[in-house]
């Protein structure tokens, strides 16, 4: 064969693709490794819940309310007499639970609606963006109070309220980014093949603009925890039995003179989850750098 | 002619997440006052990074120099102090960047950015520096140089700009000017005025030059002596005539024999030079191109070759003896 | 003309307009990219497109492929008209029709591995599925010189030259008859730039290709091209064979831009004349009245400032529009 072929030569070195990549970048910062550690406790405790609490959630003793830690009650009972650390990790799944529907409401409305506004662009553009424009004038708390008092009180309104807020944020982010990679010449490329406007979008778009909105809803998710806890605190997310850290939070208000650890507890959960998903968040954020890749 | 730079053992290397890139590894050369060295070399061999090592210029981190010494006037550059090789910059070692773009300031007139050099170097008023901006706007080929004091960057076109970059590094007389590919980005035509504005003003000023570039034909026109580099070190060294004539490495040899040449008969086929660049991270022991080397013994995989004379002022690293 | 045509283009032009207002666009300019290009390409031939930046050389090759669709003009593609082509029709003419392009750092999907990126167009025109699919990928990744257990590795994995090689696979996968290759190799290293060309001429020997071969480097351009056209700001100059152009061009700037091509040869360069062309290429919003080269032209005359030279065919084969010539 002709001696321009005689390039035949085997990898220098093995890798194993993307995901491995940015790990192995993350494990390098000790914040980052710090927030993921925080993270994996709290997806674990929230998947298995049923298997890691001690006691029943639900199970109260008025004998026992408000109990100090103990041996058997780690984190102590709270005013009905229940099992804080049950409490807390039972919460986790709530907690969980809120951030992925509101993420996930986010991200699958507005994801399609800024790549399809950044794709098309001129007049489809500036429609959807003006669309864009008017939601994120409008107060994300408001638009959850009105949800709230157009629906009534309960979780499933707090999540597509906040939900919703999130929509222009995604949209926004998943235009910027399109609008940077449409130019490139892979997806000239994809269009000299003769693939359509779906794959391109599907295969190649989608797929290159998610860093930035994986590390946004890695934040996201610190946000969304907070704003549940901040509903729940004013008694408008879960009905009361529910295990969840702001009504927790409420719930321990009224008695942090005489019993720190009911009110206590919850607050220190939802600070140190906010903080593991933002450390995070920023560690993915350099990680997941085109840049960097060297 | 005395010597003004002298770079011994210069050795830059860059700390990544993927290991220790040895960018520039060893390096030594001279350049006489007045001269014009060519660096030549492919993307990555180092050229760049051993010339903005001259300056200091190396982003710390990820990089840093880590040996070596360069003397410049009998002062080695590598161990005085931050002011003063602030001072060194601009007014004794100017440098011309490939991109002008990035290296003039958008928000500020050129006259400005020519005037601050004088100002800060030359002590000069508004007014003489006004005087010396025009006429070094003139000696680039600026055409109407009043109009075009007071104009942005991006109202020039690139051939222009990089004019403008000239007369900003010569504007203090250097004795030294780092051109770092600084035809690259241009086009063919546009690229060989810029070359003779170059070749001119500093044969006149008696500037040494140190061109960097891609291009052996670029260096063959210009330079007196030339260095060909190869992932971090220096592989040939010699007087631009004899190297061209009679090239002794067997990177060198390839590049010549690779490139197709407009004043010769057109050949069949071209000769490439296999494999591909070096990964300077995990460089082989021994020679670093000998994956490539079509001259290659057994020594070359064990022992690395350093410059030994092959003729008068020229130099190679490589263990096979070519015919000359 | 002869049936062994391949590409017929006739007075083909790209207006870009530049627009002010968003609602209610006002045209305010026009970048005349490309204007009024004729030219062909005959089967398994290279026709070679030289030009400096921005003389729409690019244009050119995209418009050619209708990959931007031409402001006016005809592209005759084995005789069919593509410019009256209805968009989903051409997707299947793609097939026939393919491009290379220059920044094989930029041409590349990062997030898709060798082996997905040339099965691409496998995967849009043909039901090829399963293991014919990894035969037909490790086929071409042969065929192209790399070693087909690489299939499984991303992007920026490759060094340049293999990139570039990918490139060239992705665009061999559907066994197209024509490719535009736009700068092939001006991002590649100078010594992995010889290993493309040869693999350039290799398959076109092998699979009976034809290539439009955009380039600034004259000296490349002479190797690989049988006939070479020159673009000056919108508009071929000059159109010869490749030895013809080479040895007696007639057109002042391709006499120019010959001239300026160094020499690695300090022998050679010391004892050539230089010509030095005046100024910069002129916008082109504001072109210049007569010939868009004038203002630059070191023989230029009267005439040059006022009338548009047509191209003529001053020897068979060798077109050039300049008054003078």
């Amino acid at each position: 064969m002709a001696d321009s072929r005689l390039q035949i030569e085997k990898p220098e070195r093995k890798e194993r693709g993307p995901v491995w990549d940015v790990f192995r970048r993350l494990s390098k910062r000790i914040t980052a490794m710090m927030g993921l550690v925080i993270v994996v406790v709290f997806l674990l405790s929230a998947l298995f819940a049923p298997l890691l609490a001690p006691h029943d959630p639900y199970e109260h003793s008025l004998a026992d309310k408000l109990a100090t830690p103990s041996w058997d009650y780690p984190l102590g009972r709270d005013e009905l007499g229940r099992c804080i650390l049950s409490r807390i990790i039972y919460g986790a799944r709530i907690s969980l639970l809120i951030g992925l529907i509101v993420i996930s409401i986010g991200i699958f409305v507005g994801v399609p609606i800024g790549v399809v506004s950044a794709y098309f662009g001129g007049k489809v553009d500036f429609i959807v963006q003006r669309f864009v424009d008017t939601m994120l004038a409008f107060p994300g708390i408001l638009l959850a109070l009105l949800l709230i008092a157009m629906l009534g009180v309960g979780l499933h309104n707090v999540m597509i309220a906040v939900g919703i807020s999130t929509i222009p944020i995604y949209a926004r982010l998943a235009r910027s980014s399109v609008l940077a990679i449409k130019s490139r010449q892979f997806v000239e490329a994809a269009r000299s093949i003769g693939s359509s406007h779906l794959r391109i979008i599907l295969q190649h778009l989608i797929p290159n603009s998610l860093s930035p909105i994986i590390v946004q809803s890695t934040l996201h998710m610190a946000t969304a925890i907070l704003w549940a806890a901040g509903l729940g605190f004013l008694g408008l997310g879960v009905s009361p039995p529910t295990a969840e850290w702001g009504a927790m939070l409420n719930g321990g208000r009224l008695y942090i003179r005489v019993a720190y650890h009911v009110a206590t507890f919850p607050g220190l959960m939802i600070f140190v989850t906010v903080l593991g998903f933002n450390l995070l968040g920023d560690g993915l954020r350099d990680a997941l750098d085109p840049r960097l890749k060297t | 002619m005395g010597i003004l730079l002298q770079v011994r053992d210069l050795k830059t290397y860059f700390y990544t997440d993927a290991g220790v890139v040895k960018a520039v590894d060893g390096v030594s050369y001279d350049l006489k006052e007045g001269e014009t060295l060519g660096l030549v070399g492919e993307s990555g061999c180092g050229k760049s990074v051993s010339a903005l090592s001259i300056l200091r210029l190396i982003a710390n981190p990820p990089g840093k120099i880590v040996g070596g010494e360069i003397f410049f006037e009998g002062k080695d550059l590598l161990k005085i102090s931050e002011k003063e090789i602030r001072n060194i910059r601009g007014n004794h070692i100017a440098m011309i960047f490939q991109e002008p773009m990035t290296s003039l300031n958008p928000v500020l007139t050129i006259g400005l950015q020519i005037g601050e050099a004088l100002e800060l170097h030359r002590n000069m008023n508004k007014k003489e520096a006004r005087e010396e901006i025009l006429r070094l706007l003139r000696m680039v080929g600026i055409p109407d140089p009043e109009r075009r004091i007071g104009d942005y960057p991006h109202q020039f076109s690139g051939g222009m700009r990089q004019r403008v970059m000239i007369a900003m590094a010569l504007s203090c007389n250097p004795k030294l000017l780092i051109a770092d590919e600084p035809t690259t980005a241009v086009d063919v035509t546009i690229q060989a005025q810029l070359l003779e504005v170059v070749k001119e003003l500093t044969s006149r000023l008696g500037t040494a030059v140190m061109l960097i570039t891609h291009n052996l034909g670029v260096v063959a026109r210009h330079v007196n002596r030339m260095a060909v580099m190869y992932a971090g070190r220096i592989v040939e060294q010699g007087p631009a005539a004899e190297v061209y004539a009679h090239p002794q490495h067997p990177y060198t040899i390839g590049l010549l024999a690779s490139v197709p040449r407009l004043d010769k008969p057109r050949k069949e086929r071209l000769v490439p030079i296999d494999g591909q660049p070096p990964n300077l991270i995990l460089l082989p022991p021994g020679c670093s191109f000998m994956p490539r080397c079509s001259y290659r013994m057994e020594i070359c995989s064990k022992e690395r070759p350093e410059l030994r004379p092959v003729g008068d002022g020229h130099f190679t690293a490589c263990w096979a003896n070519m015919e000359r | 003309m002869a049936n062994d045509i391949l590409i017929e283009i006739k007075n083909l032009s790209m207006y870009f307009p530049m627009t002010k207002g968003i609602i209610r666009q006002q045209k305010i300019a026009e970048v005349k990219a490309v204007d009024g290009v004729n030219f062909f390409i005959r089967k398994g031939e290279t026709l070679g497109l030289v030009g400096e930046s921005g003389c729409g050389k690019t244009t050119l090759g995209r418009c050619l492929l209708q990959l931007i669709r031409p402001t006016s003009g005809e592209v005759y593609f084995e005789g069919v008209d593509l410019c009256t082509m209805a968009s989903d029709h051409l997707r299947s003419i793609r097939q026939r029709m393919q491009i290379i392009f220059q920044d094989p750092f930029d041409s590349l999907d990062p997030r898709m591995t060798a082996g997905e990126i040339v099965a691409e167009p496998l995967r849009v025109h043909t039901r090829i599925r399963g293991r014919e699919l990894r035969e037909k990928i490790a086929e071409l990744l042969k065929i192209v010189g790399l070693d087909p257990s690489m299939k499984d590795r991303y992007p920026h994995q490759f060094s340049g030259g293999q990139r570039q090689r990918l490139g060239i696979a992705r665009a061999l996968a559907i066994r197209p008859s024509f490719i535009v290759c736009d700068e092939p190799i001006s991002a590649l290293d100078v010594s992995i730039q010889a290993q493309i060309i040869n693999l350039l001429e290799d398959l076109q020997g092998e699979f009976d290709l034809t290539y439009l071969f955009i380039a600034h480097d004259l000296s490349v351009v002479r190797h690989i091209s049988h006939r070479v056209a020159v673009m000056y700001l919108g508009k071929i100059v000059e159109v010869a064979n490749r030895d013809a152009l080479y040895r007696v061009a007639k057109h002042p700037y391709t006499i120019a831009l010959l001239s300026a091509v160094p020499i690695p040869d300090p022998i050679v360069e010391a004892s050539r004349e230089r010509i030095i062309l005046r100024g910069e290429i002129p916008s082109p919003i504001a072109l210049p009245p007569g010939c868009n080269f004038h203002p630059r032209c070191p023989i230029g005359v009267e005439i040059c400032q006022k009338e548009i030279p047509s191209p003529r065919e001053i020897e068979e084969g060798h077109w050039v529009a300049c008054h003078l010539a």
